[in-house]
């Protein structure tokens, strides 16, 4: 191994290892006695004895033996996920999630291959909340071929709640996505009616192939009448010449008024952080001048235009 | 008024089935393993069969409002070819521990073959062990006997009757099973099981107490909406409200609630992970619309003409 490598390998087992003292942490504190021993039981018996037997058993016992609520972490517990993976939100993990996760870090560690063989098993006859439990779980999971295999299927899904589970708060897809992934994993988002806020890395995976591909996408919505996703254009904006300048002078005359909004900022922020914006769009959105000075004094920004 | 349809293969049904059901007042149904018409051939289309009944199937229903349950289980039928067999049994209990499995079934007899009963009777050991109630397929031919049969062997393993639904009953049936102490289940199901109207003699016969109903619908000419067309019926020839309520969703809930899988709660208060997952809520829970039998008191037939909520005809013989 080259000391680059080294380095990086290191860093991955002590991420992870991080993770599963969060996770272990927030369950001791939300836990009875009883089910804190049966958890550290459990955990001590699948490290021991190395049995998928043991581990299949326990994954499946967990939200019969711990309690299926919600975790409902603090601000000083969100802070802690996200030094110990940046971007890891969990905000949405209930505690058997949380403990099914833990009992695959703490078995696996950083062997990421073993891990990743683990989830594709568990996958093959998995209920919905096991299914949510282990995508989830790819927030901390050391990547692997196989782990990528199987999100590959996760993002297949017509359950919305698993896509949902790999695509949102969920530093995953952006550090791991190759682009066509990625684009294709925004491009179901809006398919299937759900949001692209949530999804991290939307502005740093920004790519012009994606921004053809949703112009494309916008056209053909309206073409056939049918009502575009604001979200669409955040993505479209760094790109935005040619066809896609068209298509967002387009937008911004929408009668939506989130998509005039959304199409406005797109542009107001077409030039990248804190730079000038290419004349031709300045042109486009020069006469909204209301929309403009929500830009300029900063009420009109992405996460205004979703709550 | 709130149903509970206790036997329904959904997997084999339609949206408008479920966007009826909804409407018509079910708020949770139960689906058990069954045989899907064409025989299977390897175990690895039965995994992604009960794959199917505990994950999309449940997630479908949840978005028309209805909660979905589930039955684990090798059929009668698939039991006569033993090489599936056998493997199907290797993997059940790694299934039957499921969220929302409700029980083991639907077992029992076809044919009442050799091989028929030797899956059977090791299936009640698995429910034994798990402590999960059973839902037991009475055959459609020799029915009288192979029904007297399946109690039999319950009984010779040891079983609880008040943890067994015999499923598919009739007038020559029932009065064995309820006496015997199991819980009796009647399939609503158009030319080869139960009519509403005979169900609804049944019910003035026999009264509420441990009885239920079930639409048994499928991929063969049946109805969803069964359980909801016996109740309208029920009420409008004088069953008391309460016996309909009785046989139309709590007796169901009592059974197979045993499993510690299926609660009220569930659909009237359910834990914000489901609500963010598999339930999206019963539009007459919320308020939006009417439930087709009112809770008042007026079960007369100008409710029924009041009503257009129960497409069809509501006698189904």
């Amino acid at each position: 191994m080259t000391p680059q490598a080294t380095s990086e390998a290191t860093s991955a087992a002590t991420s992870i290892a991080t993770a599963a003292t969060c996770l272990t942490d927030w369950l001791n504190s939300r836990l009875s006695p009883a089910q804190s021993d049966w958890l550290q039981a459990k955990l001590q018996l699948v490290c021991d004895n190395r049995e998928p037997r043991d581990l299949a058993i326990t994954f499946g016992l967990i939200p019969r033996k711990l309690p299926r609520l919600d975790l409902q972490l603090d601000d000083t517990e969100l802070q802690a996920a996200d030094a110990a993976r940046a971007g890891w939100s969990p905000q949405h993990w209930t505690i058997d999630e949380a403990a099914r996760t833990l009992l695959l870090l703490v078995r696996y560690g950083a062997d990421a291959a073993g891990l990743g063989e683990c989830v594709k098993q568990l996958c093959r006859t998995a209920d919905l909340s096991e299914s949510i439990a282990l995508y989830n779980g790819t927030a901390v999971f050391p990547m692997s071929d196989t782990l990528s295999q199987q999100i590959g299927e996760g993002l297949r899904s017509n359950m919305r709640v698993i896509f949902e589970a790999i695509a949102h708060r969920n530093p995953c897809p952006r550090d791991h996505f190759d682009q066509h992934r990625w684009n294709h994993m925004i491009l179901k988002a809006l398919f299937t009616e759900s949001t692209l806020h949530p999804i991290l890395g939307l502005d740093e995976r920004a790519n012009a192939e994606l921004a053809l591909i949703l112009c494309d996408y916008a056209a053909e919505r309206r073409a056939a009448g049918r009502r575009i996703s604001y979200e669409l254009w955040r993505c479209v904006g760094p790109f935005a010449e040619g066809a896609a300048l068209e298509a967002l002078a387009t937008a911004v005359t929408s009668d939506d008024q989130a998509e005039h909004q959304a199409a406005v900022l797109a542009l107001s922020l077409s030039g990248g952080p804190d730079q000038p914006i290419d004349p031709k769009a300045e042109r486009i959105i020069a006469p909204y001048t209301e929309t403009l000075a929500q830009v300029a004094t900063g009420t009109l920004t992405w996460d205004a235009l979703h709550s | 008024m709130m149903f509970i349809d206790p036997h329904a293969h959904m997997i084999s049904r339609t949206t408008n089935d479920y966007e009826n059901m909804a409407a018509a007042g079910v708020v949770a149904v139960i689906e058990p393993a069954f045989w899907v018409g064409q025989p299977r051939t390897h175990v690895a289309t039965y995994m992604d069969y009960l794959s199917a009944i505990i994950g999309f199937e449940r997630f479908r229903a949840g978005q028309f409002g209805i909660r979905h349950y589930c039955t684990i289980g090798l059929n009668s039928k698939e039991a006569n070819n033993e090489a599936l067999a056998e493997a199907v049994m290797d993997i059940l209990p790694g299934f039957a521990l499921k969220e929302g499995v409700v029980a083991i079934g639907e077992i029992g007899y076809d044919e009442q073959t050799a091989l028929e009963d030797r899956y059977f009777r090791a299936q009640l050991e698995l429910a034994k062990e798990l402590e999960l109630p059973v839902m037991i397929h009475t055959p459609h031919r020799d029915k009288k006997r192979g029904t007297s049969r399946s109690m039999d062997v319950c009984e010779e393993h040891g079983m609880d009757p008040s943890m067994i639904v015999v499923d598919h009953n009739n007038e020559e049936t029932v009065r064995e099973v309820l006496d015997r102490g199991y819980w009796a289940a009647f399939s609503i199901y158009p030319s080869t099981k139960m009519g509403n109207a005979r169900m609804v003699d049944l019910l003035l016969e026999y009264g509420s107490d441990r009885i239920m109903v079930d639409s048994a619908c499928d991929w063969g000419i049946s109805e969803p909406l069964g359980v909801a067309k016996t109740a309208r019926l029920a009420l409008e020839r004088g069953v008391p409200e309460e016996q309909v309520r009785q046989v139309c969703y709590q007796n169901a809930l009592d059974a197979y609630g045993q499993s510690g899988q299926m609660k009220e709660s569930d659909w009237l208060d359910p834990l914000p992970v489901d609500q963010r997952t598999v339930y999206e809520g019963n539009s007459i829970l919320r308020g939006g619309r009417e439930p087709v039998v009112t809770t008042d008191g007026h079960t007369g037939s100008q409710h029924v003409k009041d009503n257009n909520d129960l497409p069809g005809d509501l006698l189904i013989e």
